[in-house]
């Protein structure tokens, strides 16, 4: 289906804001300035856009412990994150879950999540919840291939299954769980949908690096799960521009692996060229929203060097509403 | 007042909660039963008999019963409190948190301060707990001295019918995680349960008996040794505050110290393992804040720190006793 010009910027520039939230990260956190560990999801870009593009705030989302793209694509403050990331009490969560447990419940962002494979149990709580409702609202579970692996993942699927809970399991396998490779850490190497379809789901397959092929193909099993036909999954082959967090030697890599991806493999370099090629878009359009999202992120990061910090006292609040 | 089985009193309130509040959700394993046999929904209903007739009432999609997967239930009920839902999720038996604990401890418990308290996660992680059913070491333990040393979460561990009704609503009206702990043995117990709209507020001990000598505080099954062994020192002129904390968490520290500072003399009675449990834990608060009032140095009454036995007498030596309970009370009685 033809994106209107409108909606193809937009897809855009939630990229690029993504992308770049996560360079200038990457460069910040080599300071020391950002304490704990942060995992930046850079090169994934068109999954967690080309899926959450089709969301409202009444869909929910659970992410992973590479959730800032998820967060952002989902509708959470670029500023609240980034003071979230520096642990300011003027961030997302005030200061207390820092890179790895951003949430915003307004926006259907039920968290990012620091355990591998939690998530998707919740995420089928929160689609028991909107079959509950009966208003076609689906969850969606992210998951990375490392996250396959856990016996959560399996319980949740055939929770799923059995319950007929409206979740979308979105694989987004960028073939390295941690510091290992998916070729030995997934039995069914390169392979994760067929796990999920042997719980007894419909199962989809498309190109994570390609945002029209995860936009694509996720129209179709939103479709598919809003009308009400049961749980669904869906595997993106994608990649993953820096390390497991930030500080990873990435000693697992191949010789120049890095430049191939970078050069071949960058979703928002096939993004340009898709729409140029086709003239949807010109290269002064994109340009313009390339400026306009390196200030936003310049913004963002100085409005967080100069956000409040949290106070001692700061420590006991919000373990309880009452006590 | 109606005379009611602790367990009648589980069911009778989770079925007044989802009357009143169509997002009071239950879930768990055979929480309906028969699911997909031959003897069809309900053929079991529980195997506690503690959601008997909720399928039938409310359908199954506020009724949900789960295959055997205790990851996916826990998870699945803080996926349902983040979504604004109520839910009642039953863990068939307490032991069973070793393979659900991440989603307890590290999910539910965390959110609402990990998101900076914008959040509610108004879940109920009902389970049955405890010895006396000679069922050994993988489905007879108590694990509140696990789940009360969590911030984030609260502990209820009702004693009596009466009580099950009046914290169990509070539990499902709360916005907090609420872990509320049943004992297995105390299922059959009998007693008179308040009619109407009953609740407990959290951290409110209960004073089952009155006494000048000795404070008593224990809970669950226990807590009938105890009064067994305070009305017997009560024919010898003997007087024993027994104290039910009903909540581990939040404690009512405060019911406890002012016993103490009667009597000077503690002995706290639980059936969870001696080290780092909910005794010891008792002990410490009065040494440290009631100290000058002490006579004699508090006693803690507990299982040895063993896995628990199988066979009749071993259990039966593992628990603490009424005479092992009595032997504190005259210990503390008769220091110096």
């Amino acid at each position: 289906m033809q994106l209107s010009r409108d909606a193809l910027l937009r897809a855009y520039r939630q990229m690029k804001v993504i992308r770049e939230f996560e360079e200038r990260l990457h460069t910040e956190i080599q300071t020391g300035e950002i304490a704990g560990f942060t995992h930046l999801y850079c090169g994934q870009e068109a999954v967690a856009v080309g899926v959450c593009e089709h969301l409202s705030n009444d869909d929910k989302i659970v992410s992973t412990h590479r959730g800032h793209g998820h967060c952002l694509a989902k509708g959470c403050d670029v500023n609240g994150m980034m003071a979230e990331i520096w642990g300011s009490r003027e961030g997302l969560c005030k200061g207390k879950g820092g890179s790895m447990h951003i949430a915003d419940i307004d926006q259907g962002m039920l968290g990012a999540n620091g355990i591998v494979g939690a998530g998707a149990p919740i995420a089928v709580g929160a689609a028991l919840a909107a079959k509950l409702n009966g208003e076609g609202k689906v969850s969606i579970a992210f998951s990375g291939d490392g996250a396959c692996n856990q016996g959560t993942t399996f319980e949740a699927m055939n929770l799923a299954v059995v319950t007929q809970a409206p979740c979308i399991f979105v694989f987004e396998n960028n073939h390295y769980s941690e510091h290992t490779g998916v070729d030995y850490a997934v039995g069914t190497a390169r392979d994760i949908a067929s796990r999920a379809e042997a719980f007894g789901m419909k199962v989809w397959r498309g190109d994570g690096t390609d945002f029209f092929s995860v936009h694509d193909t996720m129209r179709e099993v939103l479709e598919y799960v809003r009308a009400g036909n049961g749980p669904a999954a869906v595997e993106f082959d994608t990649e993953r521009f820096f390390g497991h967090f930030e500080g990873d030697p990435q000693r697992y890599r191949g010789p120049g692996e890095l430049d191939r991806i970078r050069e071949t493999r960058d979703c928002l370099k096939i993004f340009r060229a898709s729409v140029t090629g086709a003239k949807l878009l010109d290269h002064a359009d994109l340009d313009a929203l390339d400026a306009e999202v390196l200030k936003a992120i310049d913004d963002a990061v100085d409005k967080a060097r100069a956000a409040d910090r949290p106070t001692p006292e700061d420590v006991l609040a919000d373990v309880y509403i009452a006590y | 007042m109606a005379q009611m089985m602790y367990r009648d009193a589980v069911v009778t309130t989770i079925a007044e909660e989802m009357e009143r509040d169509p997002n009071v959700v239950v879930l768990g394993e055979d929480v309906v039963g028969g699911m997909g046999t031959a003897g069809g929904p309900e053929a079991i209903g529980g195997i506690w008999s503690t959601s008997t007739g909720l399928y039938g009432k409310f359908g199954k999609d506020r009724v949900i019963d789960t295959p055997i997967s205790e990851s996916a239930i826990m998870g699945a009920a803080a996926g349902l409190a983040l979504a604004g839902k109520r839910p009642i999720a039953e863990l068939m038996f307490a032991d069973f948190i070793g393979v659900s604990l991440d989603q307890i401890w590290n999910q539910l418990a965390k959110f609402r301060y990990m998101f900076g308290g914008k959040t509610k996660c108004p879940a109920v992680i009902r389970m049955a707990y405890g010895a006396g059913y000679n069922a050994a070491a993988q489905h007879s333990q108590s694990v509140h001295q696990i789940l009360t040393g969590m911030p984030g979460l609260k502990v209820v561990m009702p004693s009596t019918p009466a009580d099950v009704k009046g914290l169990l609503r509070t539990a499902i009206r709360d916005d907090d995680p609420v872990i509320f702990l049943e004992h297995k043995a105390l299922y059959g117990m009998s007693g008179d349960v308040p009619e109407g709209d009953y609740s407990i507020p959290f951290g409110h001990a209960r004073l089952t008996r009155a006494g000048q000598d000795v404070t008593i505080v224990s809970s669950g099954l226990l807590l009938g040794f105890c009064e067994a062994v305070a009305d017997k020192l009560a024919a010898e002129g003997i007087g024993c505050d027994v104290i039910d904390p009903r909540t581990t968490s939040p404690l009512d520290e405060e019911a406890i110290l002012d016993s103490v500072e009667v009597t000077g003399r503690l002995v706290v009675v639980d059936e969870a393992p001696p080290r780092c449990g909910l005794a010891a834990d008792i002990c410490a608060l009065v040494a440290d804040k009631a100290f000058s009032s002490l006579k004699a140095p508090p006693q803690a009454v507990t299982p040895p720190h063993t896995p628990i036995p199988f066979a009749r007498e071993l259990e039966t030596a593992y628990l603490p006793s009424t005479d092992k309970i009595e032997a504190a009370v005259r210990k503390v009685l008769g220091w110096r």
